[in-house]
């Protein structure tokens, strides 16, 4: 044992292979932009373009399992969010992926590297590789911001010289120059966060995994954070994973969502299409916070036969969401309608919709005439009932 | 207080200096990484084994439930292997070390264990060995409590030394005992609890001014 330590304490300096998780897009982009980044000494052009690859993850905790066969997939470049609720696995799944937990079965390949054999040690220039960001932000208190976004570099045995150079440069990017000097107790913690993640781009990651880094965060510091998150995946075209049980935080800045739920991805998809038409019932609920959804006192009201109007709801999205819709329908199929509720929301550029009508009258050939005009349309549309009078 | 009395406190100040830093800094050398090796070794530590960790803590525990004036003479025979002599100040000062090692090493314990784990998690993610967590993450962040056990360790030093009086290590203590007690001489009694008043109240200061200097928790 004391052998493996004494061995281990040289680490720093035996500097790992040099690694291939460097991104293509990343260099086509950065020389697009005049940064430092292209100081960088090293340029391996990596292969394929998936980042991470999860085939039929499998951990256990005792008698529950927090991972239960998860297969998965990270595109380069792309950012990928992974929702659930507490304990649905997402912590698990993200603390896998840099081998700080060992999955029971299943394998990790990051960059197409088998990552579940190698040893402690073998994982350690891995994890130079893939940057971390905390809900903690974990910083240490006892190194000023500076020391802190440079102690990746320091781990990787750089330069003095080199490692206040990039950190200067990082506290740049993330607008925090000016608190170089300082300790991390001074600093807010939409600061203490953007200190977490130039220290998490400081190694030059091919990967950053974001676990749950806004949710200790005030609504309006979060949105700055993403929209930096954001901002640092178009312009250094980082692919970045991150795990959320906020749908707000899917919908600002994934590209790709996936649903995780008691250890399985229980959906998958672009996030405007996911949000236009969730399949499990957990999306549904997750969305439920920021999609529109019938206003309890007019579902209190509905009653299953007949009444003075039908309320329906139309989910439409994507091409069919950009017509004129409901001018369409007055022409198409000449009655009264009202809309009760609902709205247009754009995710990813997309639009997607959820009206609530209430369309006037029993006539059940007119409410066909209806419901098939906004189906030709590509609209989703769902009778949910019936109101005596005006709700 | 006569001229040879003077000298005589002068001395016993020195003595008692000497003992308390020279074992203070030896229990510092040899308690830091014992209480680093109980911290790493325990259950989720860094270098996890129970059995070594029970182990060093029974060893621990045993010198520590000893008396120091038990301590003292059971080992002569050490002393007089490391020292050549079992006699003295620098006699005194191996029982010393011996008593307050695992004494600070327990103390060091606390403080190691209270750094954030998130913190050790955060060097791993960052790619960081062992020895990169020690001396990155866990002795940096627990400095304030290793310098402030240190302070407390001195400070428990400066007493046990007045045991050390049996062993003819001198000191203040030796000095308080055999002159102001057995000799009723009332004025060095006076004179050795205020130089120990005032020798604990400097060991104090001198360790809150560098801790509140290390400790940047806010």
């Amino acid at each position: 044992m004391i052998g493996a330590w004494l061995a281990e304490m040289d680490g720093p300096r035996l500097s790992g292979p040099p690694s291939r998780l460097r991104g293509t897009e990343t260099d086509r982009e950065m020389n697009q932009h005049v940064t430092a980044e292209r100081a960088d000494p090293v340029r391996i052009q990596p292969t394929g373009r998936e980042v991470v690859r999860l085939v039929g993850l499998k951990r256990r905790f005792g008698a529950t399992a927090a991972l239960d066969g998860v297969s998965l997939t990270v595109r380069r470049g792309e950012i990928l969010g992974i929702i659930g609720r507490s304990g649905a696995g997402k912590s698990t799944l993200i603390r896998c992926l840099n081998g700080l937990e060992r999955p029971d079965s299943g394998a990790v390949f990051i960059e197409d590297r088998e990552i579940g054999r190698l040893s402690e040690r073998e994982l350690q220039p891995l994890r130079r590789r893939i940057g971390m960001v905390f809900q903690h932000f974990n910083l240490l208190s006892a190194k000023t911001v500076e020391e802190n976004v440079a102690l990746p570099l320091k781990i990787e045995g750089r330069p003095r010289a080199e490692r206040l150079a990039r950190a200067a440069e990082l506290l740049q990017l993330v607008g925090l120059s000016e608190k170089a000097n300082a300790y991390p107790a001074s600093l807010s913690g939409g600061q203490k966060q953007r200190v977490g993640i130039a220290r998490a781009l400081a190694a030059r990651p091919a990967l950053l995994l974001s676990d749950e880094a806004t949710s200790a965060l005030d609504p309006e510091t979060t949105r700055s954070i993403l929209a930096l998150l954001k901002d640092i995946n178009s312009r250094l075209g980082l692919t970045i994973l991150l795990i959320t049980h906020e749908m707000e935080v899917i919908r600002s800045i994934a590209d790709r969502v996936a649903v995780i739920d008691a250890g399985r991805i229980v959906e998958e998809g672009a996030v405007w299409q996911v949000f236009a038409n969730p399949k499990s019932e957990i999306t549904r609920s997750l969305l439920g916070g920021i999609r529109p959804q019938l206003p309890p006192e007019i579902a209190s009201q509905l009653i299953a036969g007949e009444g003075a109007e039908t309320i329906l709801r139309i989910d439409v999205a994507g091409e069919a969401a950009r017509g004129a819709l409901l001018s369409d329908l007055a022409v198409a199929a000449p009655g009264r309608f009202r809309l009760v509720h609902g709205g247009v929301d754009h995710v990813q550029g997309q639009p997607v919709g959820t009206l609530f009508l209430a369309v006037a009258g029993a006539e059940a050939a007119h409410l066909a005439r209806v419901t098939t005009f906004l189906k030709d349309r590509g609209a989703r549309v769902e009778v949910l009932g019936h109101v005596a009078g005006p709700v | 207080m006569s001229p040879v009395l003077f000298e005589l406190l002068l001395r016993s100040i020195w003595e008692t200096v000497l003992m308390t830093g020279a074992s203070g800094l030896i229990s510092l050398v040899f308690g830091l990484p014992l209480g680093l090796a109980l911290v790493a070794t325990d259950r989720g530590g860094i270098a996890e084994s129970l059995w070594v960790n029970r182990s060093l803590g029974a060893v621990i525990n045993g010198f520590r439930s000893v008396p120091f004036i038990i301590l003292l003479v059971a080992l002569i025979p050490v002393t007089r292997l490391i020292v050549g002599t079992s006699i003295g100040t620098w006699a005194a000062i191996v029982p010393l070390s011996i008593a307050a090692t695992p004494y600070y090493a327990r103390i060091a314990e606390v403080s190691l264990r209270e750094v954030d784990h998130g913190l050790i998690e955060a060097a791993r993610a960052m790619g960081g060995n062992r020895w990169t967590i020690i001396r990155e993450v866990l002795v940096p962040e627990a400095l304030p409590g290793i310098v402030a056990g240190f302070t407390v360790t001195l400070v428990t030093l400066v007493g046990a030394s007045a045991m050390a009086g049996a062993i003819g290590a001198g000191g203040l203590g030796d000095l308080a005992i055999r002159y102001g007690y057995q000799r009723f001489e009332t004025s060095v009694m006076v004179a050795v609890v205020v130089v120990l008043i005032v020798l604990v109240c400097g060991i104090q200061w001198i360790g809150d001014r560098l801790v509140a200097r290390l400790d940047h928790r806010g």
